[in-house]
């Protein structure tokens, strides 16, 4: 497959988030904030593009049945990883991302695209792969959580907008997420039927 | 801290799902229709407590002896995965009937993150077994809960006008936003 169709496919026609409507639980819970969405993007997308190297690298070494519990091996161990790298170097947002680093585990994207794509493809279009459907993923949480620190908070990356007084509380907190993120992937399908 | 207020806090005020975005997906997925919804719920509640215990008891008993705590997300899911299927296998074998009603939710539940999630906050929080277990059956009931009177407004809204872009998932998040502004209104309950 073209590298570049394989890249760009994670971004747009098959974003994880607004499209195939995968991994919402950390989507609608760390993105009270722009940094936030943005720090567990990164982070997830880290996970993708390791997994996915791994597992398209030993594919043959395992054996179908048990293919499933050792995909999730590997990824625990890159979530492990992570976890250690951002609790040593970025204790600030190890701790607003919480409950939701461990989870990257059993976030549906990573493991989805360890069985759909890594299995069957070559190191490198795995490891492009991952990297489009991550920063796709990045994508689409620096965009809700943008939409919702600037009207919840009036901020942006902590930079200030306007005053504190105009602001909306609810988006910040929980039911702004779930209105938000309902409306961000109503204006997608509305585009994409446009499209046909 | 009484076992009443981990109860109620944790049905009400910090809703797993609706509060804590956990278990999303099956929130999501399986809230079509009632009945499912109050399957998928049981099969939750089932594996919620059982996975709570075992993984407790391993990180008390494994984990901390040995000074290994780093590896507790590797360890849990391990255990959840193989939870899951040995209560598969044990219910096909004992109760038929169940196996039937439960069946096809249980491969799902591995992928659940409210039960890794469920897990790791017992752990988190510092609980004792007993605390850690009516924490985890209390979680379970939020996330019944949740589910069900989701699956009810879901059902009439099939029957509702909707415009064209809205249809499908973005509606049902809306919803679902308007029903965590209602749950809002327990946060001064404790």
């Amino acid at each position: 497959m073209n590298q570049m169709s394989n890249f760009t496919k994670g971004l747009l026609r098959e974003n994880p988030i607004l499209v195939l409507i995968l991994g919402t639980c950390p989507t609608l819970g760390v993105t009270s904030s722009a940094a936030n969405g943005l720090g567990m993007g990164l982070a997830t997308t880290f996970v993708l593009v390791m997994s996915n190297l791994v597992i398209s690298l030993v594919k043959s070494q395992i054996p179908d049945k048990v293919r499933i519990p050792s995909f999730i091996v590997i990824i625990a161990a890159f979530v492990t990883v992570v976890e250690l790298v951002m609790q040593a170097y970025t204790p600030g947002l190890f701790k607003s991302l919480g409950i939701f680093i461990p989870l990257i585990v059993v976030n549906c994207i990573v493991l989805g695209r360890a069985e759909a794509f890594a299995s069957k493809n070559n190191p490198l279009s795995s490891i492009v792969d991952g990297l489009g459907m991550g920063l796709g993923f990045t994508g689409a949480l620096v965009i809700l959580g943008s939409i919702r620190e600037l009207l919840g908070n009036g901020t942006l990356f902590s930079f200030r907008f306007y005053p504190e007084n105009y602001t909306t509380l609810l988006f910040v907190l929980a039911p702004g997420a779930f209105i938000v993120l309902g409306y961000m992937i109503a204006i997608v399908q509305k585009i994409n039927k446009a499209k046909k | 801290m009484s076992y009443l207020v981990i109860f109620i806090s944790a049905v009400l005020v910090n809703n797993i799902v609706l509060m804590q975005f956990l278990g999303i997906c099956p929130f999501l997925g399986v809230s079509r229709r009632i009945s499912t919804a109050a399957g998928m719920a049981g099969a939750v509640a089932f594996v919620l407590v059982l996975a709570t215990l075992v993984t407790y008891l391993v990180q008390k008993m494994v984990l901390d002896p040995f000074g290994i705590g780093y590896l507790q997300t590797i360890a849990f899911i391990l255990i959840i995965a193989a939870l899951v299927q040995l209560v598969e296998i044990i219910l096909k074998k004992v109760s038929p009937s169940l196996y039937q009603a439960l069946g096809i939710y249980l491969p799902l539940i591995t992928t659940n993150c409210a039960i890794l999630g469920v897990a790791i906050l017992t752990i988190q929080k510092e609980f004792n077994l007993l605390e850690g277990v009516v924490f985890a059956f209390s979680n379970a009931i939020g996330f019944g809960l949740a589910l069900v009177l989701f699956a009810g407004i879901r059902e009439h809204l099939d029957l509702m006008e909707v415009p064209a872009g809205l249809k499908g998932t973005p509606i049902a998040l809306v919803t679902a936003g308007i029903l965590a502004m209602a749950f809002m209104g327990f946060s001064g309950l404790i």
